[in-house]
């Protein structure tokens, strides 16, 4: 009897997703509906207001490009500066400004922001849906972006910007040997920038995994989505530890505490680790989305389909692995022994096999398929040439002894060149000649594109080609004269002279750009007679994407052949019928619908919570600490608007997406888009506790520094405190078990009484944070500690209020399941911390 | 000399890779043996690089029957393998063979500061001599560098000899370097520290006779002190 037994479920999910097609309306009535719900506020207020994907997109991508643009005109200095050996005209202070900027700038204000915006624009089209996952939270993004970024700009203009380095290694950027205000505008205004990263992480993940048109599985979904997802996971993995580093060094600088100085019991090799974690891992963060822009257009422009789409997933995955065991080739002149660097050579060397299968599948496509010289191939050949070079040259850095007498000359300069701009500028490039139409709805000007391409080719290769052989007659980096070595002058000449043919090439090639914008013609849907959804919309793309959403007959169809009965409503959730935005959420593996998503308007939130964080940064870089900490208070306040915002509210009951498909609204859903999104939020923040351990783990084990003085702490008092938190916090994650309005008052008491416990532990019995850096460690654990413990009980004041005003019923959830999912995180982070203080303790 | 006239000695001198801070230009067995590694490696990667683009150029033509196996699997995975695999040995072998190890060889010390140099060595007396932005080592044997920092992290770099290796405050590192023949070789700082970065040079005087008779020289003058 028993194997006759089906759970129905599983039965369910073995069953291939069918869903009927609606009936077909008239495409203008359902284009006006879409509009009126979809489109952005009228004048400039409502670009402040927008939160829509395709609007926000764009502007991060123009943004990026203005800081190329600047960035590109500091590069122009440097050179300029080279050019002769004596040196042009720049002063050391301000030459150091400038290249320390000119790599801040094209990291984290071009490059990132760049794929942010890229992959913002287009996921949801290629997925089938009509915005991202939390679109306050892009336009978040967007403005603490933009502010961050104008901080550093505003520091170069009054001549105090960042003078250490883009990898900003201390103990040169502490506060002894960097007095002012330059590094402090570097950690605060690049965290800030950050704040943008996590968010579009956390989006872009949520996205990818639960907004694929029905049917669309895991599996089949286009490979620049499996790029974004890599990407994604990276950024939420490999931020964290900059983060947790940029905000130790600022601590550091700002009140003493001695991570980073050797005097004092820190290290300074603990930033180059926590620096490089990041950077190293950046590098492919930068690479994945431009090889996923190079995997879509590469079958479109050769007239076939991807070879080997299994084995590039696979090399995706392994890149995103191995990325994170790399980081220390960085470091293999700072005395680390031998065999150890060997380990991370062979790893260095290893992820050059992915990049490989990568390569040769691209090129596989192109001898299956038929090439053809459209713009976009250009600089896929242009990709070609550059990357593989700069690749070859990545391998050869990645030998150690090779790596002994290559670090920190010309030749990184160049290598890190040839990767960055043939692995990201010229993908991008091609990227932006292939999507210009879905954006402007025009065809291009025909000639200057190829000719800039040209200007291009030849400037970067005439730039960075001689440039290694630069760095192997021993002419290190960030040297703004070189008086007593003449043999390198001829050498910098011919790369100042080039670099400035390569600015020609690149300003044609913003030329050719708004010549399309401005003079070029109408073009029609799908030029390129593509197979993806992206090109199954009118063009210019509309403010909702799709009129209805795609459903599994659509999927797998050249986009011209679907196109018409997407716009005639035939799809999924067709209309604005309910005056509403709504998209579909379907699950993560096979994507069947899983629920309906209401998702806000247009506001203007985002803009003054990115503000008040302004202030906080300000006050910060202003050394106005109280204010700093007082400014905190509307960023809660708003915050907590935010998430009023998310309360349920109007219509709640279920909603017929296609016919006979009836789905709940996402209130009444436990697995909604928010949950995901905080699960996402919550390995980032638990990388970053991670980070705080392993600078513990470091300095008590790796840094044979000063002693730490003996604790004064009277260690009954604080084992008592200790364990009192921890019995509170596991009382808090238990009664976040209930959904009783009882068990919440519950947890925020417990909550609150730890916090005050750990207030009162910090006061009485912790030791001066600026003695030694272990006592600054713990000190900075119980600050994150005591700031994750405050969130969870302002969480459970809002489920309480949110009890009060009925909102939370049997059926809807409210802020319930959120408390829950971060209470538990508190409590376990938290009596990490406590078990290896204690540990600690005992060892020493 | 005019300009012109030094770019045309300068274009001549690069046809020898030459130059005092030359890493083509190795001085000593450690380098020699780094510079071997560079040209093989360029070779590979000259070869690799054709292949390539070849591949890139006969790919412009009809459509083909292509294996899917033969791209990822063979070309992506085994090729480079092959090849990363021969280079990384090649790494490991010559990084052994470089390192400093317990075979007595003279030890002199190198400390760096913002921005200069003091290197001490043992003079003929045992005694401790010290000296600034001149490093004085024995020619034709291999020389432990015991590398310290004041302040910020610096690198002691001296191309013809040797590799680089961090000064950093807080640790003693130490690294080989052995010149051929008696000579004064350049060194510099390669890891930047800062407005005086672009000035730390140093050099590294060989000496035939060790310990070297300095009486002479004014070698320890003060110059550069902090």
């Amino acid at each position: 009897m028993t194997d006759a037994t089906i759970d129905p479920e599983a039965a369910e999910r073995a069953a291939p997703l069918t869903i009927s097609r609606t009936p077909p309306r008239r495409a203008l009535a359902l284009h006006r509906e879409l509009t009126r719900v979809w489109r952005n506020d009228r004048g400039l207020w409502g670009q402040i207001t927008a939160v829509n994907h395709t609007t926000l997109g764009l502007r991060f991508m123009g943004t990026a490009l203005v800081f190329f643009a600047i960035g590109g005109i500091l590069s122009m200095l440097i050179r300029a500066q080279l050019a002769t050996h004596q040196g042009a005209f720049l002063d050391t202070e301000l030459y150091n400004q400038i290249f320390t900027m000119h790599g801040s700038i094209m990291m984290f204000l071009f490059a990132i922001p760049m794929l942010e915006g890229l992959g913002i624009w287009l996921l949801p089209k290629l997925l089938g849906t009509r915005d991202m996952a939390f679109p306050r939270l892009t336009a978040l993004g967007y403005w603490c972006y933009l502010f961050g970024g104008l901080i550093m700009l505003t520091a170069l203009l009054f001549g105090v910007a960042p003078h250490d380095g883009w990898f900003m290694y201390t103990p040169l950027s502490d506060a002894t040997h960097s007095p002012g205000i330059n590094a402090d505008v570097w950690l605060l205004g690049v965290t800030f920038v950050e704040i943008s990263a996590i968010a579009a992480a956390v989006e872009i993940t949520v996205t990818i995994l639960r907004q694929r048109a029905p049917g669309m599985r895991l599996t089949e979904m286009p490979l620049f989505a499996w790029y974004m997802l890599g990407t994604s996971v990276m950024m939420l993995v490999g931020f964290p530890p900059l983060i947790a580093g940029s905000v130790l060094l600022e601590l550091e600088r700002a009140f003493g505490w001695p991570f980073f100085d050797p005097t004092r019991g820190g290290d300074p090799l603990l930033w180059q680790h926590l620096f490089w974690l990041f950077g190293h891992p950046e590098v492919y963060i930068i690479f994945l989305p431009a090889a996923g822009a190079m995997s879509m257009i590469i079958p479109v422009m050769c007239r076939t389909t991807i070879l080997g789409y299994g084995a590039i997933v696979a090399a995706i995955l392994a890149l995103v692995f191995l990325s994170f065991g790399l980081w220390v080739h960085h470091m293999f002149t700072v005395g680390i022994p031998h065999m150890a660097l060997a380990f991370f050579s062979a790893a260095s060397v290893l992820v050059a096999v992915p990049t490989a299968v990568q390569v040769f599948a691209w090129i596989g496509t192109m001898w299956k398929g038929h090439p053809q010289f459209h713009l976009p191939m250009y600089h896929i050949l242009g990709f070609f040439l550059t990357f593989v070079m700069g690749g070859l040259t990545g391998v050869m850095l990645a030998i150690v002894p090779f790596n002994w007498q290559a670090h920190d000359t010309a030749f990184v300069t160049a290598h890190l060149h040839y990767v960055l701009i043939g692995g990201f500028v010229f993908p991008m490039m091609a990227a932006a000649t292939y999507w210009l139409p879905l954006i402007t709805g025009k065809r291009r000007v025909k000639g200057l594109g190829e000719a800039a391409f040209w200007v291009i080719l030849l400037g970067f290769h005439g730039t960075f080609f001689i440039m290694h052989l630069t760095g192997l007659l021993g002419m290190p980096r960030r040297v703004d004269v070189y008086p007593d070595n003449p043999e390198w002058v001829w050498l910098n000449l011919t790369s100042s002279i080039f670099s400035f043919v390569l600015t020609i090439g690149f300003a044609m090639f913003v030329l050719d750009l708004i010549l399309q914008v401005t003079l070029g013609k109408r073009e029609s849907r799908d030029p390129w007679r593509a197979p993806t959804l992206d090109w199954a919309m009118p063009i210019p793309s509309p403010s909702y994407n799709f009129a209805s959403l795609p459903i599994p007959q659509h999927l797998g169809k050249p986009a011209r052949d679907i196109m018409l009965a997407l716009a005639r409503g035939e799809g999924a959730l067709a209309g604005a019928p309910r005056g509403r935005r709504e998209l579909l959420v379907t699950s993560v593996g096979d994507a069947r619908p899983h629920h309906v998503a209401l998702l806000p308007g247009n506001t203007a939130l985002p803009l003054w919570l990115s503000a008040s964080i302004g202030v906080f940064v300000l006050m910060m870089l202003a050394s106005q600490y109280l204010l700093a900490g007082l400014s905190l208070m509307p960023v809660a306040v708003l915050i907590w608007i935010w998430a009023r915002g998310m309360a349920p509210a109007g219509v709640l009951g279920e909603v017929e997406a296609s016919p006979g498909v009836h789905l709940p609204v996402h209130h009444r859903s436990a697995q909604s888009l928010g949950r995901s999104g905080l699960t996402a939020f919550l390995v980032a923040d638990g990388t970053l506790f991670a980070s705080l351990m392993f600078g513990v783990a470091f300095l008590s084990v790796v840094t044979s520094g000063v002693a730490p003085p003996v604790a004064t702490a009277q260690s009954l008092h604080s084992a008592i405190g200790l364990a009192a938190i921890g019995v509170a916090l596991v009382l808090a994650a238990r009664c976040a078990q209930t959904n009783t309005p009882r068990a919440v008052a519950i947890g925020l008491g417990s909550n609150l009484l730890s916090l005050l416990v750990l207030i009162w532990l910090a006061i009485t019995q912790m030791d001066d944070p600026t003695i030694h850096a272990r006592d600054a460690l713990r000190a900075a654990l119980a600050g994150y500690a005591g700031l994750h413990v405050l969130v969870a009980a302002c969480m459970a004041a809002f489920v309480l209020d949110q009890f009060r005003r009925e909102e939370i019923t049997p059926q809807t959830q409210g802020a319930f399941g959120a408390w829950r999912m971060w209470q538990r995180f508190t409590s376990v982070v938290v009596l990490i911390s406590v078990l290896v203080l204690a540990a600690q303790a005992g060892l020493s | 000399m005019t300009r012109p006239a030094l770019i045309l000695i300068a274009a001549l001198t690069l046809a020898a890779c030459d130059g005092p801070l030359s890493t083509l230009h190795p001085s000593g067995p450690i380098a020699t043996e780094i510079a071997w590694l560079w040209w093989a490696m360029l070779v590979g990667s000259v070869f690799i690089t054709v292949f390539v683009l070849v591949l890139l150029v006969l790919a412009f033509g009809k459509p083909r029957q292509v294996q899917a196996r033969f791209w990822t699997h063979g070309l992506g995975l085994w090729f480079s393998m092959a090849i990363l695999s021969s280079v990384l040995g090649a790494g490991l072998w010559v990084g052994e063979r470089i390192l400093p190890r317990d075979d007595g060889a003279v030890t002199v010390q190198a400390h760096a500061f913002q921005w200069g140099w003091e290197f001490t060595h043992t003079g003929a007396d045992a005694q401790e001599e010290r000296t600034f932005d001149v490093l004085h080592i024995p020619a034709g044997q291999p020389v432990d560098v015991l590398i310290t920092s004041e302040d910020v992290i610096h690198s002691f770099w001296v191309p013809q000899l040797a590799g680089k290796m961090d000064a950093i405050p807080g640790r003693t590192n130490r690294t080989r370097i052995e010149a051929d023949a008696p000579g004064i070789y350049e060194g510099l700082c390669a890891e930047f520290c800062g407005t005086g970065h672009a000035r730390m040079r140093f050099s590294v005087q060989a000496h035939e006779d060790w310990p070297p008779d300095l009486s002479d020289q004014g070698a320890t003058s003060q110059e550069g002190q902090p």
